[in-house]
């Protein structure tokens, strides 16, 4: 029968093509090796997003951040002497991410793993880590405990990818790794 | 309500005189909103080009928001209200159910658009189509949003109405049929996402006039998508309607198996909105499991329906034109389709777009880990530019080649014209999703004003690549406007210029569907089953294309660095 005509109550007992029932199979089982692919990532694979996070306020979490920030800062850079701060190998380091900076610059070491804090202190904002492309949401209120291991060296930048407003597209960020 | 019904010469379909009018109406609406959204579109396109970055930073913002509002939500919701009216009142040839109620939903539907419209271009709501707390946009933003849901709502309500009224008179006999059944699925999506939409811009609006306090940035992200990404899931089902409906109308297609297609509509209606979980799969708030789960929309069920609507569309295409004749090798039936027919052209391309880049890549980026190489990066846009623009906007467009003739009654004009829209539209849009997704996959941030950084206390230079890319967005993005331009050109010079067409008789009962008798029915089903190779050659060409894709993006995702 015709799209827009109704059938008939038979349609519910004529049978199905065995090609229709073949690609039907097909879709099924592309659906579940899509499903386990996540699940085996999770189990062998090297790059999962981390699920450790906590409730916090934009106050505690800058009190933490300056505290490592006054603690492990090296040397100041810029005019506007933004600290770069190493973090301590398989330490934590704490990234705030305001209008409209990413605030400190980190200095991490290659092969090392580390687990970097992040939190907003206004919007929602955006990590994407560029040239490598990870792309993390940053949300107020909420900790992020990524663990993050480099696997490259030399000085990569922390684009902002969420809209923040009118100075969005200043808001850069820096890492160093050596 | 006195009414009357017209039978159109030309087509046959019956059109009640309420649901006629509300229509018209719900259609030129959209056709408005897509002419703001195209406007905006080529502040957002010529702003995005690096070459020449038109608008400053705070009109380019407000543009874009105006963009996302009056595109993904006025254009297309007015066009689903006339979608839903088409498929339950002239499909099943009966008055439409209370239709008083449809124009008060019209009319809520015609003051939300406007009063949030007019809170964006005020300047102070440019938060994005999203508008994610804390940023805070002006009362009348989320009012005129909450109005808009209401109308539509009860537009929802109208069609289920309909239902009930051409089951209750009789009008037809056997069950519903296929485009009405897919409309129904989008209709039920649309009643659970305007719900959702409720539970979070209601809070949003009470806070944005200092009523409550806080509204929990996670919590609206969350909530917010069960509206944001499942508006979307009823263009789907809205749209693979209209794949059906294009067909039977034009080459007299009917669908393989009533059985299989409504059975894949029935999974959009179980899973769909699990969706809401691909735009939460790089944030803080959820865990491994809640993400694999409801990403895959438990176990992928919804991507497979689409898969199963992606053999059944073009097989069924195949099979009538098998039974015309074009029997030779795998592809007579489709060189020989009626491609300078713009309305089958149009919603050729859009299942072909919509399947090969829209849905594969939209798998790709919902799946968990591979997530975090394009979140919120240009391939986001460039994705939804191949589901909702070549997938749902072309195939409204291609119907709408239909609509003019039969419900408005007038010949569309500079026909020549009519059938190059679809293709200049169509393969333009597929080429500008193509180099979004292009830029993306380079990391180039999507609703950023400057990819050059002006201003920012570092520099960061990215690929020669992705300024090309954005070049080329640029180029193909101001073809597409062109074309969507000559569609509303041909649309609106055929409705004011068009010659008028006979109206057809009218009575004031309806004449119901013609029962089939049982050995007719016996006669459709079963034993003329035509087979359809050609069609599986070209969804194994999907398959193909699928596959190696959506690996080639785990080779991408292994060599980034580690997280754990």
């Amino acid at each position: 029968m015709s799209s827009i005509l109704p059938p008939s109550r038979l349609w519910w007992k004529e049978p199905i093509a065995k090609t229709e029932w073949l690609w039907i199979g097909i879709a099924f089982v592309w659906g579940m090796i899509m499903f386990v692919m996540m699940i085996y990532w999770h189990i062998y694979g090297k790059q999962n997003l981390s699920n450790e996070a906590y409730k916090t306020s934009p106050e505690m979490f800058a009190a933490k951040a300056e505290k490592f920030i006054a603690e492990n800062t090296i040397r100041t850079e810029t005019d506007m002497d933004i600290p770069v701060v190493k973090v301590p190998p398989g330490g934590d380091g704490y990234l705030i991410a305001r209008l409209w900076n990413w605030y400190p610059i980190l200095e991490l070491e290659k092969g090392q793993e580390y687990k970097i804090h992040l939190s907003s202190m206004d919007y929602n904002h955006g990590f994407s880590l560029q040239p490598v492309n990870i792309n993390i949401q940053v949300i107020p209120g909420y900790e992020h405990v990524v663990k993050m291991t480099p696997t490259s060296t030399g000085t990569f930048a922390i684009v902002c990818n969420e809209y923040c407003g009118i100075g969005h597209h200043t808001m850069l960020g820096r890492i160093y790794v050596k | 309500m006195a009414t009357t019904y017209r039978t159109c010469p030309s087509s046959g379909l019956q059109f009640e005189a309420h649901a006629e009018k509300l229509m018209r109406w719900n259609a030129v609406v959209a056709v408005l909103w897509l002419l703001v959204g195209g406007i905006t579109a080529i502040g957002v396109i010529m702003t995005r080009w690096p070459a020449f970055k038109l608008l400053p930073p705070d009109q380019f913002y407000t543009i874009l928001t105006a963009h996302g509002i009056d595109m993904l939500i006025l254009w297309i919701l007015f066009f689903e209200m006339a979608v839903l009216y088409f498929a339950s009142s002239t499909l099943l040839r009966c008055r439409l159910a209370a239709p008083k109620v449809a124009w008060t939903g019209f009319w809520l539907m015609v003051v939300g658009g406007i009063m949030t419209n007019v809170a964006i271009f005020q300047g102070e709501s440019s938060v994005m189509f999203t508008s994610y707390v804390p940023m805070q946009a002006a009362p009348h933003f989320y009012l005129g949003l909450i109005l808009t849901a209401v109308g539509a709502l009860l537009g929802c309500t109208v069609f289920f109405g309909t239902l009930v009224v051409a089951k209750r008179d009789k009008t037809y006999t056997g069950s519903i049929p296929m485009v009405t059944f897919g409309a129904l699925t989008a209709a039920i999506i649309a009643v659970f996402t305007i719900l959702s939409g409720a539970g979070i811009l209601v809070p949003t609006f009470l806070w944005s006039v200092g009523l409550i306090k806080e509204v929990d940035a996670q919590l609206y992200r969350m909530v917010w998508w069960a509206l944001g990404h499942s508006s979307q899931q009823i263009n789907v089902a809205a749209h693979v309607s209209i794949w059906y409906l294009i067909p039977a109308i034009v080459i007299g297609a009917k669908p393989l198996s009533e059985k299989v297609s409504r059975g894949a509509f029935l999974l959009y209606i179980l899973f769909l909105q699990l969706a809401s979980a691909h735009h939460l799969l790089s944030d803080p708030g959820m865990s491994a499991e809640w993400k694999v789960l409801n990403t895959s929309y438990f176990m992928y069920f919804a991507v497979m329906a689409s898969m199963i609507h992606g053999f059944t569309v073009p097989g069924a295409i195949e099979a009538a034109q098998r039974r015309k004749g074009f029997t030779n090798g795998l592809f007579e039936w489709l060189r020989k389709a009626p491609w300078g027919n713009p309305a089958f052209a149009g919603m050729f391309i859009s299942l072909v777009s919509f399947g090969f880049l829209g849905g594969i890549s939209g798998v790709v980026l919902g799946t968990e880990q591979i997530n975090m190489l394009m979140h919120n990066t240009f391939y986001v846009p460039g994705h939804f530019h191949t589901t909702v623009v070549t997938g749902t906007t072309l195939a409204f467009m291609a119907v709408t080649y239909l609509l003019v003739p039969t419900l408005f009654r007038r010949k569309m004009i500079m026909p020549k014209l009519c059938q190059i829209q679809p293709y200049l539209f169509g393969i333009a849009m597929s080429i500008t999703g193509l180099v979004m997704m292009g830029a993306g996959t380079l990391g180039v941030s999507r609703r950023h004003w400057d990819m050059a950084f002006s201003g920012a206390p570092f520099q960061y230079e990215w690929p020669g690549a992705a300024y090309l890319m954005m070049g080329m967005t640029g180029f193909f993005g101001v073809i597409t406007i062109i074309g969507g331009g000559l569609w509303i050109f041909l649309v609106v010079g055929s409705l004011l210029f068009g010659e008028k067409l006979e109206a057809g008789s009218v009575s004031d009962k309806p004449t119901p569907i013609p029962a089939e008798t049982p050995a007719a029915a016996a006669s459709h089903h079963g034993s003329d089953h035509v087979g359809v190779p050609g069609t599986v050659v070209l969804v194994l060409a999907l398959l193909v294309s699928f596959v190696l894709y959506y690996f080639v993006n785990w080779k991408y995702l292994s060599e980034v660095w580690l997280l754990s």
